[in-house]
């Protein structure tokens, strides 16, 4: 058997018990008591910061006080009004940067109400039952063609059809999910948890599915326009950025999202191959999932080399800690110089940077690591979509999600704002109220919170 | 170090911390358990008369009120007297004085209204070397039912009668346990005191139903299917207890009795405030049963620590110290005006005084850009709910005007004068009715 110290890229470097344990659920589910105890630290703040702090704005003091009352699957109930994968969310969100960054009693105490962990106790309670939650209103007789079974094109799709429209999911894959499925950490989403969310919101029906279908290669924005009344693009980001650096075509250098995606496909991690030596460039969230997982599966060495600050790393200060408690090194202010080997990669050389307000430039001193393995998570980049204005390398969009071309809407990670499920569901969601807005001739439902004055009813000024 | 000794109507004891007549008193394992543990004295659980003991129910008799973490606020009981024969009790309670001649031990008794019934009991409590007794004149539960506890408890023409008896038939002291389940707590004290009673002692438990089960429909908690009212205690009840006590230690008839002071004594600090309403001593019960009969050892150093802070010798310096500070509403000072003020770095920006003020209140705080809560003086009557509701300590204070300044609200000079409610020139009612 294989163990850390073997070189190459093998499978089983840890035994199979070990390796599941290091991927469980990186945060425990909170059992009744404990939701109970977490809920009542929440003060339930007046325009609370954690709601404004949330791209979906969910009423998280008011599902928190559900909580604490005894109505989890009420609270459950709040938090999907505004956000459908809630229960992703409560997984995946860096609420660090989010709500729980904007918590009172993170500034108090350095202590936040743990907000992802009661979403997640409410949004579990309500999932639990067999009945989806929600019902759709009368059949319009529109039909709305989402592209993409990601994030924003499920929120765009659930919302869409609680109105009433027929909707058509076109998933390049032949599986749903997006990002949820293929491109988060394995321990922040154990037990299927994306495919069963998934199976949970088509329940509400009107929702049909469509596998295998990529735009620009099954299918043209034209023809999908043509045959519906709307339709609305959630395609992501699917090619990754190259690395332009000398050796970046030997064996063993792979770009991060895919190696992500392997992991989360494997139906057993011990036959998962990962090196030795194994040398992560990027400074985001994919970064340190490739990395820290890579580290999970029992390689001896993890490096993380960001060529920036480490106060400019994409991945928040809480991922980052939990790369580097997980034994893996992270290097700041280095930059991939060449990829040596014999054929397959054996060796980095990093080259340190500096930037003295002209740009970054490499300082001429280097670094060489052994590393039989490399993941690129510098960035993911659009696939084109001809026809549409673009704005830098996304898809230009209006505040609701309208493109250059009308009848086409667009959300997620293809247009600009941050790149996190939870703004995706925000930005499916509101592009699926304004696209009901405008076939059906009506003015489009606020989807905000109700906020401060606004919530207790005062008068207008 | 401080002296916690206490001489409480000549019963004396190394600490003012007595166990109440309760479950933890109930018998001879407990009190040992209690006394090695530091208690200063122990009431015993509540002697009825000579023969079949009272039979308790055999479901569950306590209900809780918690706050967070399940954190016990406040206890139900619907607990009987003793369920155990009195010649075991008196047995027992002999032994144990013997055992520990320097802690304080009380007999409680509840028997029937008849002077027979106390006549018969009082020379086998005397037997025991018990250094007093305790009429238990409050329980609300069960016995009341029978004639006893709180049916005497609330009549005062019985509690002068029945002391009287046990202060001819008994030559220790005798203290008078009160229910608060009346309207005058100063009308069953006064009476205690011209029966000839040495010491009162209050509240007992108060009226209460803990909860309803809501599937059940049947209060907590439930027997079979029903539930009673049962006697509410633990620090829930504590300033109810403070305020009667304050009005026995400050009315003209009572005032000076000596008083053991229960309620919801938590920690030392809880017992100091007794204390200094005019409790000799402090008797409790939910706080050992919350947390075992250790936490005198909390209360002990805790007492003890604070009165050398403020240079305090013996508990006798500190009894009565707040009561001349306990007035009627009518005296409280009107030319006292204070605003409050809002410490913004200490503010962590909730929002909750702007909501209960603006909501509930005066409209006195103002959220400006960037959630920033400013008092507005020209609304502000310091009510003090921006303080009370606050989650920071000290956060929010309330700040006095100095004489001579004008208050922007009333635009009236702050006068250096006292002026009350008797004295204020706008108040029609200066003069109450008679």
């Amino acid at each position: 058997m294989a163990d850390p110290l073997t070189p190459g890229i093998v499978p089983g470097r840890m035994p199979g018990d070990e390796i599941a344990e290091n991927f469980a659920d990186l945060h425990k589910p909170l059992d009744p008591h404990e939701a109970a105890v977490a809920a009542d630290r929440c003060y339930f703040c007046y325009d609370a910061p954690c709601v404004t702090a949330c791209p979906t704005e969910i009423d998280i003091p008011l599902f928190i006080r559900q909580i604490a009352t005894g109505q989890a699957e009420a609270a459950g109930r709040t938090i999907f009004d505004q956000n459908i994968l809630g229960g992703m969310c409560a997984r995946v969100c860096p609420t660090e940067d989010l709500c729980e960054g904007a918590c009172v009693r993170e500034i108090a105490e350095g202590k936040p109400v743990e907000i992802g962990r009661l979403q997640r106790h409410a949004t579990d309670a309500l999932m639990a039952r067999q009945s989806h939650p929600y019902s759709r209103a009368p059949e319009t007789g529109k039909r709305v063609a989402v592209v993409g079974a990601g994030p924003a094109g499920l929120a765009c799709a659930h919302r869409l059809a609680m109105k009433g429209h027929s909707v058509t999911i076109f998933e390049a894959k032949e599986k749903p999910g997006g990002l949820n499925e293929f491109g988060i950490a394995a321990y922040k989403s154990t037990d299927d948890f994306a495919q069963k969310e998934v199976a949970w919101l088509v329940q509400i029906g009107g929702i049909s599915m469509e596998y295998g279908k990529a735009l620009g290669r099954d299918l043209s924005l034209d023809g999908l326009a043509a045959e519906h009344d709307a339709v609305f693009l959630g395609v992501g980001l699917a090619d990754v950025n190259a690395l332009d650096v000398d050796g970046a075509d030997r064996g063993g250098v792979d770009a991060a999202v895919d190696f992500i995606a392997e992991l989360r496909q494997s139906p057993d991690l011990s036959s998962l191959p990962v090196g030795r030596n194994v040398v992560v460039i990027g400074g985001g969230m994919t970064a340190i999932d490739a990395g820290v997982q890579a580290k999970l599966l029992g390689a001896e060495n993890v490096t993380i080399a960001y060529r920036r600050g480490k106060d400019r790393m994409g991945a928040s200060r809480y991922e980052q800690d939990l790369a580097t408690s997980r034994g893996v090194r992270i290097v700041c202010n280095a930059q991939p110089k060449a990829i040596h080997g014999n054929g397959a990669a054996a060796e980095i050389e990093l080259e340190y940077t500096a930037d003295d307000g002209s740009g970054l430039k490499g300082t001429g001193e280097t670094l060489r690591l052994p590393a039989d393995q490399v993941f690129r998570a510098i960035g993911q980049t659009l696939v084109p979509v001809d026809g549409l204005e673009m704005d830098g390398r996304k898809i230009s969009v209006s505040a609701t999600g309208r493109t250059s071309k009308a009848g086409i809407w667009a959300g997620g990670d293809c247009t600009p704002g941050e790149d996190l499920t939870v703004v995706a569901v925000a930005e499916g969601r509101d592009a699926a109220e304004d696209i009901h807005a405008e076939l059906m001739g009506v003015a489009a439902t606020a989807t905000g919170a109700r906020l401060g004055e606004a919530a207790r009813g005062a008068a207008a000024e | 170090m401080a002296d916690l000794t206490t001489d409480f109507v000549g019963i004396k004891s190394p600490n003012p911390f007595w166990l109440a007549s309760a479950p933890p008193t109930d018998k001879e394992y407990n009190v040992r358990r209690a006394f090695e543990a530091g208690w200063g004295g122990v009431v015993w659980k509540t002697l009825g008369a000579e023969g079949p003991p009272v039979v308790n129910v055999n479901g569950p008799r306590y209900g809780a009120i918690y706050g967070a973490d399940r954190r016990l606020l406040g206890l139900n009981n619907i607990e009987l007297i003793t369920d155990r024969p009195l010649e075991v009790n008196l047995e027992e309670m002999a032994r144990v004085k013997a055992d520990y001649p320097d802690r304080a031990l009380i007999a409680s008794i509840m028997v029937p209204c008849e002077e027979a019934a106390w006549k018969a009991i009082l020379p086998r409590v005397a037997e025991t070397g018990a250094d007093g007794i305790e009429l238990n004149f409050g329980c609300p539960h069960g016995m009341s039912e029978r004639g006893m506890g709180s049916a005497v408890g609330q009549v005062p023409e019985y509690i002068e009668m029945v002391t009287r008896w046990c202060k001819e038939y008994y030559d220790r002291p005798v203290i008078v346990k009160l229910t608060p389940n009346i309207t005058d707590i100063r009308k069953p004290a006064e009476a205690a005191r011209n029966g000839g009673a040495d010491a009162v002692s209050l509240i007992n438990t108060i009226n209460s139903i803990t909860s309803v089960d809501l599937d059940q429909m049947c209060p907590q908690p439930t027997i079979d299917g029903k539930g009673s009212h049962g006697g509410y205690c633990g620090p829930a009840v504590k300033p109810i207890a403070l305020s009667m006590v304050s009005e026995i230690a400050r009315a003209e008839a009572t005032r000076g009795m000596p008083i053991s002071g229960i309620g919801g004594v938590t920690t030392w600090r809880d017992a100091a405030e007794f204390m200094a309403l005019g409790c000799g001593n402090v008797q409790v019960c939910t706080a050992a049963m919350t947390y075992g009969f250790r936490i005198v050892e909390e209360m002990t150093r805790g007492l003890s620590a604070w009165m050398d802070e403020k240079g305090y010798t013996s508990t006798a310096e500190i009894v009565g110290r707040a009561v001349p500070n306990v007035t009627d509403w009518q005296y409280l000072n009107l030319n006292y005006v204070t605003k409050a003020r809002i410490d913004q770095d200490a503010c962590i920006q909730c929002g909750r005084c702007y909501a209960a003020c603006e909501d509930t209140s005066h409209q006195a705080i103002a959220m400006k850009p960037g959630r920033v809560f400013e008092v507005v003086d020209e609304e502000c009557v310091a009510c003090n709910l921006c303080v009370d509701v606050c989650p920071v300590e000290d956060c929010i204070t309330m700040v006095e005007l100095e004489p001579g300044a004008t208050d922007p609200r009333t635009g009236r000079v702050v006068e250096s004068e006292y002026a009350n409610w008797t004295t204020h020139p706008n108040n029609p009612a200066a003069q109450a009715a008679e």
